[in-house]
């Protein structure tokens, strides 16, 4: 087996060659209880923070995405600390100052586009950052979908932004105002209430785990 | 239809609405075409005093490099981010080494220095001329119109829009709309700026002069080109209505009335313009 050595938490550790971050502290003996999660890169739980030997910049990544290197000096952050503003959906308008008032540090973006270089998800948080300042919260909701909540932007952010709460906010607020009403959803939703399918639900409950499997099995899946 | 990049700036986005929509509708008439950047940044609002702070020239120098794609010319409304744009555009074209800095930093993008940046003031006294926007006049602005120019065209000199001294577009373009000059000694007093925000009073101090001066010799109404001066202006005792200037080139035009964008103005204008019979 080829090892490499990797220094976690300031202790070197020998490690195979090929594990990821959140694999190798395991393979070290750490129990991570916090700062890992779905390990497919789904979650954003495991933000991690890294040097590399002779290389000058401090990386920032998915810790059950990025694979160690020779001489990697890691930390896993349990959490990304960022202080998120309590606030009623329903007492808000989706006015064009709306986020620059609950986040008035995003007027303080210089456009250096740090928060986008680092952003695993490839997106582009500048930009949505910058929608957000003149209150194009559709514009922030599209470039912010993927946003997984790793907070890495607003870790490296020079300007204090927190970057994944901005889009947050954006996108519920163009979910709760501004996105088309689906007619049929609501008269889904109308029927549910009536109790319409609540005899087949008393009929799938009742039935043995292994018929709900078959049954899930041959399901029929619906066109958009 | 000739072409124009069009930067907005955000307040342009959210508090100035009625400004780009009169703006984007006289543009029109006038056979302007402002094509919106497809990509652009917020400017910074103000320019950085310190030539080596380069950080603060990075948004305006990105916002360049998105018009640099499509076009040579880009033109703005709000003064404030023409000057913030204009700043870094002129410093950096004198500066290479800083502009290297610049560019080795916002790699792989690259900035040319090649972009103009112009107020659409410039372009309607420059390239339409009020030669020719006279003659879509329907209904000549039978009103006293104080000119205000504020700071930011015109300070500092190299990217004044017009004699810093004695600046004259805004009084050209009122009488060419067919209005009567008010003279004030404080159309270029600043009106207080971004001190908005955390000295009340100072504002309160800068816009009541003004006011008070250009109340005294009749003015009817202001005409200003910064959605900021406009903001202070209307937050004073002295009430009097203030105009973007593409407003009442829409008034004057005969638009539609919903281009004139008169639902934003804290001091309604409207009873003024029904007196004047330039609003039905």
């Amino acid at each position: 087996m080829e090892t490499i050595v990797v220094k976690m938490l300031g202790k070197n550790y020998e490690v195979p060659k090929g594990l990821t971050i959140t694999k190798a502290f395991e393979w070290a003996g750490y129990h991570l209880i916090r700062g890992s999660g779905c390990r497919a890169g789904f979650c954003g739980a495991c933000t991690t923070i890294y040097r590399k030997k002779g290389d000058y910049k401090l990386y920032t990544g998915l810790a059950c995405q990025t694979l160690v290197e020779e001489n990697m000096e890691l930390v896993q952050l349990p959490f990304v600390p960022a202080e998120k503003e309590p606030h009623k959906i329903d007492n808000l308008k989706p006015s064009g100052n709306v986020i620059l008032k609950i986040y008035p540090e995003i007027a303080r973006c210089l456009c250096c586009n740090t928060c986008t270089k680092a952003c695993p998800q490839e997106l582009e948080v500048m930009d949505f950052i910058q929608a957000s300042l003149r209150g194009d919260l559709a514009k922030v909701a599209q470039l912010s979908f993927d946003c997984i909540q790793c907070g890495i932007c607003s870790v490296r952010c020079p300007a204090d932004i927190k970057h994944y709460h901005v889009a947050q906010l954006a996108r519920r607020l163009y979910g709760k105002y501004l996105t088309k009403k689906s007619k049929a959803q609501e008269q889904r939703l109308k029927e549910i209430e009536k109790g319409k399918f609540e005899k087949d639900f008393a009929e799938i409950i009742a039935l043995p785990l292994e018929k709900v499997r078959e049954l899930y099995k041959k399901r029929e899946i619906e066109g958009e | 239809m000739e072409k124009y990049l069009y930067y907005p700036g955000c307040t342009l986005k959210t508090y100035a609405s009625s400004y780009e929509l009169s703006a984007l509708a006289i543009a029109k008439t006038l056979g302007l075409e402002l094509v919106e950047l497809d990509k652009w940044y917020c400017c910074g609002a103000v320019a950085s005093l310190a030539q080596d702070d380069l950080f603060r020239y990075l948004a305006p120098i990105r916002t360049l490099v998105k018009a640099q794609e499509h076009s040579n010319k880009v033109v703005t409304l709000c003064d404030m981010c023409y000057n913030t744009l204009q700043h870094a555009n002129l410093l950096l074209k004198k500066n290479p080494q800083s502009l290297d800095t610049i560019n080795s930093f916002i790699e792989p993008d690259s900035y040319k220095g090649k972009v103009e940046v112009y107020h659409l003031l410039q372009v309607l006294r420059d390239f339409v001329t009020f030669e020719k926007l006279k003659g879509f006049i329907k209904q000549p602005l039978n009103v006293k119109l104080a000119p205000y120019y504020g700071c930011m065209l015109l300070r500092p000199r190299e990217l004044a829009i017009d004699d810093p001294e004695e600046p004259s577009v805004l009084e050209d373009l009122i009488i060419a709309l067919g209005g009567e000059v008010v003279d004030s000694i404080y159309r270029m007093e600043c009106c207080g700026s971004y001190n908005i925000v955390d000295n009340k009073e100072l504002v309160s101090n800068q816009v009541s002069k003004i006011l008070y001066d250009m109340k005294d010799k009749g003015c009817e109404a202001i005409i200003t080109s910064c959605p900021l001066c406009k903001y202070n202006l209307e937050h004073s005792k002295e009430k009097i209505p203030v105009f973007y200037f593409t407003q009442l080139i829409a008034i004057a035009f005969k638009l539609p009335e919903e281009y004139y964008g008169l639902v934003s103005h804290k001091i309604d204008p409207k009873y003024l313009l029904k007196t004047k019979n330039l609003l039905r």
